[in-house]
């Protein structure tokens, strides 16, 4: 049973994968505007943003479905991999800005004489691309090594969390924080030299999305396979017992944190030459919550489940959004009640849960016959009865 | 006697200012299979909490083997120096099989890095084998352990305490929810372990305690201290242990 699902696993993703890494962008690349099969540059670049956001979802399922750890504000590691590499993107710009100085905008407007010291090394693209994972880990780290040494468990956990990334939010609104105050880090021109609104450097960027997906996929389905990934489940399942076997679940649990945050940098690393920005109201605690959405409706505890379910509410997100408006916030919460009531395991249950449906329901008709020819002979006995 | 394998003096712990165990002295020895027996709130709970770092004395010293200090350590560092813990409602890892709840519990090295690139070995398998017959689920090695009838729980939790090889085992009423047959099985189990590992079994079953207790010693404990101990048709016959314990059930 669990094999053949890993089967149908593996062929959905190998599938998956042709549409995502080689369909998709060839017929972006290679047919005319004109055609029926082209796929606009809109298409790629809001696909890529679906991309992101299913790797930051399946960071929030490492942490919730597989080690029992409810994250609400998986959204600021997010953001902080995209802050990381914005400021990258920031510096880049050069002279093209608003104000034609080597400062970024929002340093000339708000008067900064020099590029603060910390934006300095942000200059190198090497060390963005590391920064883009080192600082969510090590902020990850902190926090973490601080919350479960104290035995920070279960719903307290999730509070702190939301805590965490919302004192994080107010702070990067600030101004005087040096990180572009609630405008954030905006009008990027450039990447490695490439023209960051060209077609050609989207679909590149929208591949390594794609890439970053499939990686993210396959080291996490090794951990959960390695006996770590017991150990992981096990914590979910029973803390205590691990603890008193001589595991310290501090550690596993710190581990795992630290791992989530670096995917989710990434993710967040990723988004941000994409969308074109990223401010504080990324690292908002709603932002967090939706992810949580995304995660149940798909399928909590599998890991394609969080894939499916990232892009399937952001693409209903993406039309109800356009269609209904005022509404989209009632749908998120109407399909997360719908899941959580009806649905438990999310989408990638739902072969299974039809499969059991089919089958009662043929069962409920070979046993139909049977009490009708009953009751057909028990009717008329009570007859004679009373007359 | 030979040195106590683990020395429990002038233990006191507080909860609220409640003593839930008061200057408590206990020493335990090498190979023996020792019941703890005692009302509810006679601090039994709390004192296995003691042993295992999951509770911080007040005052008192708690020391393994020669000169391991205990109250320093935590959970899991006394697990690894060799003692095991069975908790009274069976925990198991129920989404995982018994054959899989047996492996995470083998004796092998803890660490994070450890198991991410760990492997099962044939010596593993075997010794998993062996534990399956010893717990006799053999026949249900590949069932989850969250299908597992209540008895078989609290056989595959012993059988996970057995996998770490540890020297002292602290069993809190494994005879708990069981039919009568599962819990004669249980003793039996228990007893053919005495010897090669020292055990301390929590119980108030006393049917099961004069079971297994045979002629080793049972401690009677109450309000956190010990209040008697010796075999079992002495503790039975004491007057203060009826006046507390036995005499209440009549």
């Amino acid at each position: 049973m669990r094999s053949e699902r890993s089967r149908f696993e593996l062929w959905f993703l190998a599938l998956f994968a042709l549409v995502i890494l080689v369909i998709l962008p060839g017929l972006n690349a290679f047919t005319s505007a004109a055609s029926a099969l082209h796929v606009s540059d809109f298409t790629i670049n809001l696909y890529g943003k679906y991309l992101c956001y299913a790797v930051l979802a399946i960071s929030v399922d490492l942490l919730w479905g597989y080690t029992g750890l409810l994250s609400l504000g998986q959204c600021l590691f997010f953001a902080l991999g995209g802050y990381a590499f914005g400021m990258y993107l920031m510096l880049m710009i050069g002279k093209l800005g608003q104000y034609h100085s080597n400062l970024p905008d929002f340093m000339v407007f708000l008067g900064y004489p020099r590029l603060p010291a910390h934006w300095v090394p942000f200059r190198h693209f090497w060390f963005a691309a590391l920064a883009v994972m080192w600082v969510p880990g090590l902020v990850a780290y902190i926090f973490g090594f601080l919350a479960f040494r104290s035995r920070i468990r279960g719903v307290y956990f999730s509070i702190l969390t939301q805590a965490l990334t919302y004192a994080a939010c107010l702070m990067f609104f600030r101004n005087d924080f040096t990180f572009g105050g609630n405008n954030g880090l905006t009008d990027f021109k450039f990447v490695l030299g490439y023209d960051l609104r060209s077609a050609a450097t989207q679909r590149v960027l929208y591949l390594l999305t794609g890439v970053l997906l499939f990686a993210t996929y396959g080291f996490c389905r090794w951990l959960t396979s390695s006996k770590f990934g017991k150990v992981q489940r096990a914590i979910r399942d029973s803390e205590n017992r691990v603890l008193f076997s001589g595991y310290s679940t501090p550690n596993f649990k710190l581990f795992v944190f630290v791992v989530c945050a670096v995917i989710a940098g990434l993710a967040g690393a990723l988004y941000v030459p994409q969308v074109g920005i990223i401010n504080p109201s990324e690292m908002a605690t709603d932002k967090s919550l939706e992810v949580i959405v995304w995660v149940a409706v798909g399928g909590r505890g599998t890991l394609i489940g969080p894939i499916i379910g990232a892009i399937v509410v952001n693409a209903i997100k993406s039309w109800a959004t356009r269609a209904f408006p005022d509404l989209w916030l009632f749908i998120l919460g109407g399909m997360f009640i719908l899941v959580v009531l009806f649905l438990p395991g999310g989408i990638v249950s739902l072969p299974e849960r039809l499969g059991e449906l089919a089958r009662k329901f043929r069962r409920a008709r070979a046993a139909v016959p049977e009490p009708v020819a009953d009751s057909a002979e028990a009717k008329p006995a009570p007859e004679p009865d009373r007359t | 006697m030979s040195h106590p394998i683990l020395n429990v003096e002038d233990v006191t712990k507080t909860y609220d200012g409640f003593k839930a165990i008061s200057n408590l002295t206990f020493y335990l020895f090498k190979g023996e299979l020792r019941t703890v027996i005692g009302p509810n709130g006679a601090g039994k709970s709390t004192f296995f909490d003691l042993l295992t770092g999951r509770a911080k004395p007040d005052s008192g010293t708690i020391v393994f083997g020669q000169n391991t200090d205990l109250t320093s350590m935590n959970e899991y560092q006394i697990n690894r120096l060799g003692i095991g813990r069975k908790f009274q409602t069976p925990s198991v890892y129920t989404d995982h099989t018994v054959w899989e709840n047996l492996l995470l519990s083998l004796k092998g090295p803890r660490g994070v890095f450890a198991t991410l690139f760990s492997r099962t070995t044939a010596a593993q398998r075997g010794r998993i084998d062996e534990l399956l017959e010893t717990i006799r689920l053999g026949e249900k090695r590949h069932w989850l352990a969250g299908q597992l009838a209540h008895g078989e729980k609290q056989w595959l939790e012993i059988g996970m305490l057995l996998a770490q090889e540890p020297e002292v085992l602290l069993v809190d009423e494994p005879a708990a929810g069981m039919t009568d047959e599962e819990t004669a099985r249980t003793g039996e189990l228990l007893i053919s372990l005495a010897g090669k590992h020292t055990i301390v079994v929590v119980e108030h079953d006393m049917t099961f305690v004069k079971q297994i207790a045979r002629d080793g010693t049972v401690t009677v404990l109450h309000q956190g201290s010990v209040l008697c101990e010796g075999t079992f048709d002495f503790v039975q016959s004491h007057p203060r242990v009826r006046e507390v314990y036995l005499g209440r059930g009549k």
